[in-house]
């Protein structure tokens, strides 16, 4: 039998948003259950080893003072309103848990945009993000040869934390024009914190390696990544490297909030003033409303946490402060919006779907995400086509096909307690 | 290096701080499983998304190297 855990409160994700919502919820009374997949609280954001950021240091002693229940270390396989079914992440453990509650608070984050170029697939291709978490959690990256590429603002923090861990950063390569990013750049000044933080990962290596308008066209090795072709749709350089970080942007996490019904538009979940979804018991925070960075999420993750223990009134007195938040948002889309040309860059024998290894020349542009499935099981392996998902959406402008239980792969002893749930479910008047 | 993982039966060092994926990078493993297609594969995400580090743990199939932390005398097979 699962353990079962009840709460008014089950929050979802312990990022930002889910701590700010989990904080604000328990001290105001509410029995808050937090899950969260990482092995502490943080979020990939906050990631870290032994001590935590200066930023999240707060948010996690009001966590251990509130009297919220965090559960790290388990990842949710299943949800409907009212209840959770989560499952470890690691170890040895293999029981679920059974997690009841009145309101549900998700705050699921987002992941990296990965998309196909020849050699992707290739070890030692990580993600931007990817390369930060591998660093935090014990990569010893002193003397590789590493390119930094994709986009956003992620690339320059990413390159500043692996050059002071010692790695040779030789390329940062910003698929956005230069005038682009510096309109972003310039905007930034309006909010120094911002500005001064971005110009302190700059001095971390020469700023002359840090090239907008350029994107990796394929990446070679035999075994694992040996060099990489950077262009800038002109000219082509190679350039030998032992580590690619390559990752363009993020993409909100939204299986659970589809699952639970919630309703998604332009890749987001829909959210109202109080960060109530569609879903009347269903409260949503963080970057799976939308990518905003740190410290809209804590706003809203406040909001949430606030109106989901009913105290309407203070979540009020945080709007403005979320919507100053909100435009730098928006400005993040604008300026790194990704450029055409990278969808030129996967050849027909680039593998597109990588649990199925299916190439991109198995698809044609007038099916939809459904038919891809159905055709070449692009999506159906344990990913879930959470990697090929968005980039299939980026080439071919194909939604997201409905999501189904359970949301990660699960045990057979968790699937069948699910589905006998559900029976005694379904026999309750 | 206060502990020793067991990779493919070779004895790896690592730290308890240490994921599984970043002591195989670390000891030069640069490939941890074959794709269906026999292609050598290795971490991508490392937040548990893409589950391209999967590997054996203990006789634990499909466990994800990004997610799981070395203890002392963890046996890990990969299948590149």
């Amino acid at each position: 039998m699962p353990e079962k855990l009840a709460g008014d409160i089950a929050v979802v994700g312990a990022g930002p948003a889910g701590m700010a919502a989990a904080v604000r919820a328990a001290e105001a009374g509410a029995r808050v259950v937090l899950l969260d997949e990482g092995p502490r609280a943080g979020g990939q954001i906050w990631k870290h080893a032994a001590s935590p950021p200066r930023g999240a240091r707060p948010w996690i002693e009001r966590l251990k003072r509130s009297r919220a229940v965090l559960r790290s270390g388990w990842q949710v396989v299943f949800a409907e309103p009212g209840r959770l079914f989560a499952e470890p992440v690691s170890g040895p453990a293999e029981e679920g848990v059974e997690v009841q509650c009145r309101v549900l608070v998700l705050a699921t984050g987002a992941r990296e945009l990965f998309l196909p170029f020849p050699g992707w697939t290739l070890p030692g291709v990580v993600g931007v993000g990817a390369a930060q978490a591998l660093v935090k959690s014990g990569l010893d990256v002193r003397g590789r040869r590493t390119v930094v590429a994709g986009s956003g603002p992620l690339l320059l923090a990413a390159a500043g934390a692996l050059s002071s861990a010692g790695a040779r950063v030789q390329l940062v390569a910003e698929q956005a024009s230069r005038a682009s990013v510096l309109a972003f750049a310039f905007g930034l000044a309006k909010q120094p914190g911002k500005l001064a933080a971005a110009a302190a990962l700059r001095l971390k290596f020469p700023a002359a390696r840090y090239r907008p308008g350029t994107w990796i066209a394929s990446a070679e090795g035999n075994g694992s990544v040996e060099r990489v072709l950077a262009t800038d749709g002109r000219r082509s350089r190679e350039i030998a490297c032992d580590l690619l970080c390559c990752g363009y942007g993020l993409v909100p996490n939204l299986e659970l909030p589809e699952l639970l019904g919630c309703e998604v538009a332009r890749g987001r979940v829909v959210v109202d003033d109080f960060q109530r979804t569609s879903v009347s018991s269903v409260f949503c925070a963080g970057e799976a409303t939308g990518v905003g960075g740190v410290e809209l999420a804590l706003a809203e993750g406040e909001i949430a946490g606030l109106a989901a223990a009913g105290k309407a009134g203070e979540a009020r007195s945080l709007f403005r402060r979320r919507s100053a938040l909100t435009a730098f948002a928006a400005s993040l889309d604008q300026a790194f919006a990704l450029r055409p040309e990278l969808k030129a860059a996967a050849r027909g024998d680039t593998i597109v779907c990588r649990c199925e290894d299916v190439p991109l020349s198995r698809f044609a542009p007038s099916w939809s995400r459904r038919q891809a499935k159905l055709y070449t099981r692009a999506g159906m392996g344990p990913c879930q086509g959470r990697v090929c998902g968005p980039a299939l959406e980026f080439l071919f402008g194909w939604g997201a096909d409905s999501v189904r239980i359970p949301v990660r792969p699960a045990s057979l002893a968790s699937f069948l307690e699910i589905s006998h749930s559900e029976k005694e479910g379904a026999a309750t008047p | 290096m206060s502990l020793r993982i067991v990779v493919d039966g070779r004895p790896v060092a690592a730290r308890e701080t240490d994921t599984v994926a970043a002591a195989l990078m670390n000891a030069g493993v640069a490939a941890l499983r074959a794709s269906v297609g026999g292609q050598p594969r290795g971490p991508l995400c490392a937040m548990g998304i893409c589950f391209e580090c999967r590997v054996t743990i203990d006789g634990r199939a499909h466990r994800r190297a990004c997610l799981e932390l070395c203890r002392d005398g963890m046996r890990v097979e990969t299948s590149a």
